[in-house]
Order: C-alpha cells, then sequence, then structure tokens
C-alpha cells in the first residue's frame, strides 16, 4: 500500500504542529469562532449536536492493520470507545473534544493518515472500489489512480476554493461497486480496441437536493491523460461553475444548465491546450507509484478448496455467512470477506474500539494485513484464502462481526441522522434497527435476496437515498418526523435515481410500510432470481404504490 | 425560535462548550452546565432578552460557541425541550451506543 514519502511526512507533521497552535489560540481566545471555524473545517473538525465530530479520511478505502488499530486506540483514548465508517470511506468519530484534536492528529499522522480535505470546497477524499485489486471481474487496480489523484489535488493551488465541494470516485471494473455515477468525476478503467489501459469518463453526477445521474462525457481517455483532463473539467468548473448560490453550486448544475455537449466542447478545448503543459503523467511515475499497489505474495493453489468445501457440508451457518459474504476473487483459491457492520438492531457502519483490534488482528493472520472500507458501510478483507475461511468466520463470529447479510435487506446503509447531525430533519439509524429488528430472520433475509435499502436524515442525501433500491428519506413537518419512501434507485452502472411513490409515513409507520413493499416484490416476482430491483424495472411504481396507498384511499 | 407573539414560550440558553463540545444550558449563577435541569428559564421576552444578553456576553469571552434560545416546557416535575432536535441534543442519541464495556453516563439513560 501506499507510503508517505519524506514531503507527505514532513507536510502532515507541520500541518498538526500549525492546527495545534491555532487550537491553542482559539482556546485561549486570541482566536474568534469566525476566524477558527474554517481552519478547524480544513483539518476535518465540525461541530456536530453532541460535540465536536472529527472525520477522518482513508484514501480509496484502503487501511492496514497497523492503521486500523490506531483508529481503535483513538476511539478508546478520545471517544466513547467506537467510530462511524461512513459513505465517503471516512471515519467520523462523533465525542471528540476540541482540546484533543491536534494529539489525535498527531497519532494519525504517525500511521500515515490525516483528516485534510475532509470538508470544504475542494477535493475530497478519492474513493474507490474496495474490492480494488481483489475482484474477479477487475480490469486493472483502480487504487494508483486514486494515488495519483490524491497526490495531485491535494492542496492543490489552484482548487482549494471551488465553487463547492468536489467529489471523484474510481473503479477498475465494469460492474460498478463505487457509485461511480453519482459523483462530480467517476472514472472506470478500461482497455480500448488494442488493450491500451484508459478510463471512460463521466461528469456531473451528485445526489442531495438536486440528484443527478453523471454524464458520460469521454468513452475512452488515455492514462497518460488522466491528470490533464481532470485540470480540464476543473478548470472550466471553477471558472463557470455558479458562486452566487450554494444550492446551485455543483459541477451537476453547471453540466445540466449549458447543456452535456457544450460542456464537453468546452472540457476538450481546455484539454487541448493544457496538453502541451506537460501535465501529462509519465509511465515511470505511475509505474512507480503502482508498486505500492503490488498484489500481495498470493500462493499458487488450487481453485476448490476442500476444507472449505468441508466447512460448508458441516456448518450451515457458515454455509449461508459463505454465501452471502465471501465474494469471488481473482486469484485462484482465494476469495475476499465483506465484514458486516450491520448486525441486527444495531447502527450501520459503526465499530466499536475491540471489533476494529479484531478486524486488524484477523487481517494481519489471513488477509496481508489488508482492510478495506465499504461506501455501504462495512468493512473488508479483500485477500483471504479460501482454506482459512472456516477460521476467519469463526474469529469474525467471536467479535460479533460474522452477520451473513451482506447484500441483503439488513445491510443497511443509514446516515448519521437527527441522533448525530446538526442538519438533519430527521432520524436515520433508529428506521435501519428497527427495519432490520423486522426483517432479522434469516431464512426470509436470504429468500428476499439482493436489495440495497438507504436511509437519509435530511435532503443532503449522505446516506445515497437517492439510489437505493428503497430509498428512505427522513423529513419533518409540524414537529413531527416523517419519512419519504423513493423506489428503484440504483447506485452501480445501471445508476439510477429512485421515484417518490407517494406522502411519507410517520415514523410509527414507515416500517410497515417497507415490508409492505417487500411483500409485494415477494407475490409478483417472476421467480426467486428475479430481484427487487429487476422486478421493480419490469413492473413500474405501480403495484408498490397500490399496494402502500390503497388501504389509505 | 423567541419570536414575539401572544404565546410565548419559556426558553433556555444552549451552547456548546468551547475546549469539550459539549451541550450546556446556562444557569441563573452564570454557569454553564450539562444538566438541562439546573438552566435559567426566561418566562418572559424581556426575561430572554437579558438572557440572550448574558450569554452573548459568554460567546463573546469565548467559553461557549453556536448559541441558540431554545423553546422548552415544563413535563411534571421536569423541564424538557419542545424540538426533538433539542431533545435529543439535551439527552444524547436515542440509540444505544456501540460499546464493549458496561453501559455508562448520558448514553445509558433510556430512551426518550
Ligand atoms: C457532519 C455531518 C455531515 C454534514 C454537515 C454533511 C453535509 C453534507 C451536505 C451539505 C451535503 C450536500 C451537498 C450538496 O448537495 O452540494 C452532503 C452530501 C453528501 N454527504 Fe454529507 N454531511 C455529513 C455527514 C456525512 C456522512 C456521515 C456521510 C457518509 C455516511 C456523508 C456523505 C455524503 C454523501 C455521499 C453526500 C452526497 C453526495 C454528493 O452529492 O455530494 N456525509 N453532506
Ligand atoms: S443526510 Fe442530512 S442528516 Fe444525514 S448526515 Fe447528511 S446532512 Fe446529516
Amino acid at each position: 500500500m501506499y507510503r508517505y514519502d519524506e514531503f507527505d511526512r514532513a507536510f502532515v507533521h507541520e500541518r498538526v504542529a500549525e492546527f495545534r497552535d491555532q487550537v491553542g489560540r482559539r482556546l485561549s481566545g486570541e482566536l474568534t469562532e469566525d476566524q477558527f471555524k474554517p481552519l478547524r473545517l480544513m483539518n476535518g473538525v465540525y461541530l456536530q449536536l453532541h460535540a465536536y465530530m472529527l472525520r477522518i479520511a482513508i484514501p480509496y478505502g484502503t487501511l492496514s492493520s497497523r492503521q486500523l488499530r490506531q483508529l481503535a486506540a483513538i476511539a478508546r483514548d478520545h471517544d466513547r470507545g467506537y467510530g462511524h465508517f461512513t459513505t465517503r470511506q471516512n471515519l467520523q468519530f462523533n465525542w471528540i473534544a476540541l482540546k484533543d484534536v491536534p494529539d489525535i492528529l498527531e497519532k494519525l499522522a504517525a500511521v500515515e493518515m490525516h483528516a485534510i480535505q475532509t470538508s470544504g470546497n475542494c477535493i475530497r477524499n478519492v474513493t474507490a472500489d474496495h474490492f480494488a485489486g481483489a475482484a474477479a471481474d477487475e480490469i486493472a487496480d483502480p487504487r494508483p489512480y486514486a494515488e495519483i489523484l490524491r497526490q495531485w489535488s491535494s492542496l492543490h493551488p489552484e482548487f482549494t476554493f471551488l465553487p463547492r465541494k468536489f467529489k471523484i470516485a474510481v473503479t477498475g471494473s465494469p460492474h460498478d461497486r463505487a457509485a461511480i455515477q453519482t459523483h462530480d468525476i467517476g472514472l472506470q478503467l478500461t482497455r480500448d480496441a488494442t488493450g491500451a489501459l484508459g478510463f471512460v469518463v463521466y461528469v456531473g453526477g451528485g445526489q442531495g437536493r438536486t440528484p443527478m445521474v453523471a454524464r458520460k462525457i469521454r468513452d475512452f481517455l488515455p492514462e497518460r491523460d488522466l491528470l490533464a483532463y481532470c485540470t480540464a473539467i476543473l478548470r472550466v468548473y471553477n471558472l463557470e461553475g455558479r458562486r452566487d448560490n450554494k444550492y446551485k453550486a455543483r459541477i451537476k448544475i453547471l453540466v445540466h444548465e449549458s447543456g452535456e455537449a457544450a460542456f464537453r466542447e468546452a472540457v476538450e478545448a481546455e484539454f487541448a491546450a493544457l496538453r502541451d503543459e506537460a501535465l501529462d503523467l509519465p509511465t515511470p511515475e505511475r509505474d512507480r507509484i503502482a508498486t505500492y499497489f503490488a498484489p500481495p505474495p498470493f500462493a499458487a493453489l488450487p481453485e476448490r478448496s476442500v476444507v472449505f468445501e468441508r466447512a460448508i457440508a458441516a456448518d450451515p451457518d457458515f454455509a449461508r455467512f459463505a454465501s452471502r459474504n465471501a465474494h469471488p476473487h481473482k486469484v485462484p483459491g482465494y476469495a475476499i470477506v465483506t465484514v458486516s457492520l450491520k448486525p441486527v438492531g444495531g447502527p450501520p457502519g459503526d465499530a466499536t474500539a475491540t471489533q476494529m483490534e479484531a478486524v486488524a488482528d484477523i487481517a494481519a493472520h489471513y488477509a496481508f494485513d489488508e482492510i478495506r472500507v465499504s461506501h455501504e458501510q462495512n468493512l473488508v478483507l479483500p485477500h483471504v484464502r479460501r482454506d482459512d475461511l472456516p477460521a476467519v468466520f469463526a474469529a469474525l463470529r467471536q467479535a460479533g462481526l460474522a452477520t451473513p447479510n451482506a447484500g441483503l435487506v439488513t445491510d443497511i446503509i443509514s446516515c448519521p441522522g437527527l441522533d448525530y447531525c446538526a442538519l438533519a430533519t430527521a432520524r436515520s439509524i433508529p428506521v435501519a434497527e428497527r427495519i432490520s429488528e423486522r426483517f432479522a430472520d434469516l431464512d426470509r433475509q436470504h429468500e428476499i435476496g439482493d436489495i440495497k435499502i438507504k436511509i437519509s436524515g435530511c435532503i443532503n442525501a449522505c446516506g445515497h437515498h437517492h439510489v437505493g433500491h428503497i430509498g428512505i428519506l427522513g423529513l419533518e413537518r409540524k414537529g413531527e418526523e416523517f419519512y419519504q419512501i423513493t423506489l428503484g434507485g440504483s447506485g452501480d452502472e445501471t445508476c439510477t435515481i429512485g421515484e417518490i411513490v407517494g406522502p411519507g409515513f410517520s415514523s410509527r409507520r414507515i416500517v410497515d410500510a417497507v415490508e409492505t413493499v417487500i411483500d409485494t416484490y415477494l407475490a409478483l416476482r417472476t421467480s426467486p432470481r428475479e430481484n427487487f430491483l429487476a422486478a421493480y424495472r419490469r413492473l413500474g411504481e405501480a403495484p408498490f404504490r397500490e399496494a402502500l396507498y390503497a388501504a389509505a384511499e | 425560535m423567541s419570536k414575539r407573539s401572544k404565546t410565548f414560550a419559556p426558553v433556555v440558553a444552549t451552547a456548546n462548550d468551547l475546549a469539550t463540545g459539549t451541550v450546556v444550558f446556562r444557569t441563573p449563577d452564570g454557569r454553564w452546565s450539562a444538566d438541562l435541569a439546573t438552566a435559567e428559564i426566561a418566562t418572559t421576552p424581556a426575561e430572554a432578552d437579558a438572557l440572550r444578553l448574558r450569554a452573548d456576553a459568554d460567546v463573546a469571552a469565548d467559553r461557549v460557541v453556536d448559541l441558540a434560545l431554545v423553546p422548552v416546557v415544563r413535563d411534571g416535575a421536569f423541564v424538557r425541550p419542545t424540538a426533538l432536535r433539542e431533545l435529543i441534543r439535551a439527552s444524547g442519541p436515542t440509540i444505544t451506543l456501540p460499546t464493549d464495556a458496561p453501559r455508562i453516563g448520558r448514553a445509558a439513560r433510556p430512551t426518550p
């Protein structure tokens, strides 16, 4: 994985020292809150409902055991013993004291981590497929490119004060697990007819109050042009993006208002001019970065594992776990394991310090020391021998982390909502917890099959509700929480914004409503092989609307 | 918030402690306490204005940040904020917080 060089290390330490000084001056009253707020935000410190919140970047969702252990130590020493993994492959601590932040940043720097650019109108943490470097369907590992983008965008003087925040996601597989079409720039690795590597480039996706699916503006961008082309996109945006209205300032609005063709033309013109500025990505530099992401020393193993097959036959719990939480790996004899952070009745995405340590130990022992954070708020062990899957399952179970529900109805994405977030209009975590309790029965979950429920506590859509197969948006009316349901959204390569089915539901009725939607699907699907999204796309919203509102009419 | 109308609702001053971020309420003797039960309650618009002035001074003195006057209602022997958001600020998340050890402190309170 990527290691800081001298420059990175010196820089991060300087930033910690600088922020320590700024915090000191704030606490002594030398700086006013107005002066200090932008400084703390630049270092990932927000003020939430109950305390300060620290958002830590996990670049392209890749962590080592050492880093995860350090996060656990911080959770224990400075928070309430847990942390929240977010849809942007960040970790948020909810109970941080401002006076502790410099020490925390110091501890992060010691394991080559920081919280820079996790807030503000800059290029945020670059996200990537959480199966990167492991997925069986992968064309190439997206992380070297994510790292190149991270280095290029870190403190880029020209792009530090954009009209609004800017999010980039990269995937190396045709099946999009990184939701690239909901990002300001989405990049998909591909090969042209000659076999050369490059990117399909999407621009202008986003969620929030104006959800939009990104437009494809390039079918093939040679990899060496990556930085020049991204620079061109950002220049056009920086110059032409709206700064008069915060709600119209994202690049999606610019793409929408200027039209896809005109926008593409502007980018291509800028790109043509830039190409001569030696902004290309030299192959040696690309190769140097790629060496950090060289595959671990995989053993030559047979495709089939006898140990694994015996365990499947002997232990139905393990069989169930393997059927959902183990995924095909590109190397024979290996598998990818999803570590579910979605226990029944628990807050999605939270992990305690002890759980983080358990995962770190398991990764060190069985998975080449690597952990990934998925945008679906789970952890991933990317490289596990199939022979070791039973042992990994047992170890995860010990830590309360073997919930066999990856991709099922209880694998819910939820933002913090009104239990933590200062911007929320309603709670989201309790709704997620109640839904997972309602569907706790594993036989029923497995019978329902693939489905993605995503919940946000306000229209900012941090919980991706617009692209949930079932999306739930928490709102407020006359002091009461209520919940709007959208159906048919999807964040993968068939990216779609969900449709609002009708009036919202009270907090008391929302779980019943979700159950009604799912029962309707079960009654109408052609077979268990037709998953919820496929059935919805075939049927449209009418039968679901009818089932939800017939009783009321 | 403390809009002038015939139906003036009693308010308390709430903010976050500058150094720790803890949710705090202004007490009659000028302290900022994490316990809503000790808060000064302004029951008239004039009292609310006076409370606001004193609280503003504490903001200016860098003791607290993010000041607001929030309506409260009496609920038997207790006082609680009218709005759900403020109720959650005052009493903590309404969910069981994940934890390894036995639960302690605010998080252990029953959900409202
Ligand atoms: C401190 C709490 C948070 C604040 C103040 C906050 C604020 C916002 C705002 C204002 C937006 C709308 C941006 C726009 O439409 O231009 C947004 C979008 C988003 N946030 Fe958050 N957020 C918070 C927590 C989170 C968390 C916990 C996650 C991950 C679980 C997250 C992930 C996202 C995502 C994925 C989007 C939508 C993508 C986009 O269009 O930008 N945020 N957030
Ligand atoms: S969607 Fe709204 S409530 Fe949820 S984290 Fe984002 S800003 Fe907060």
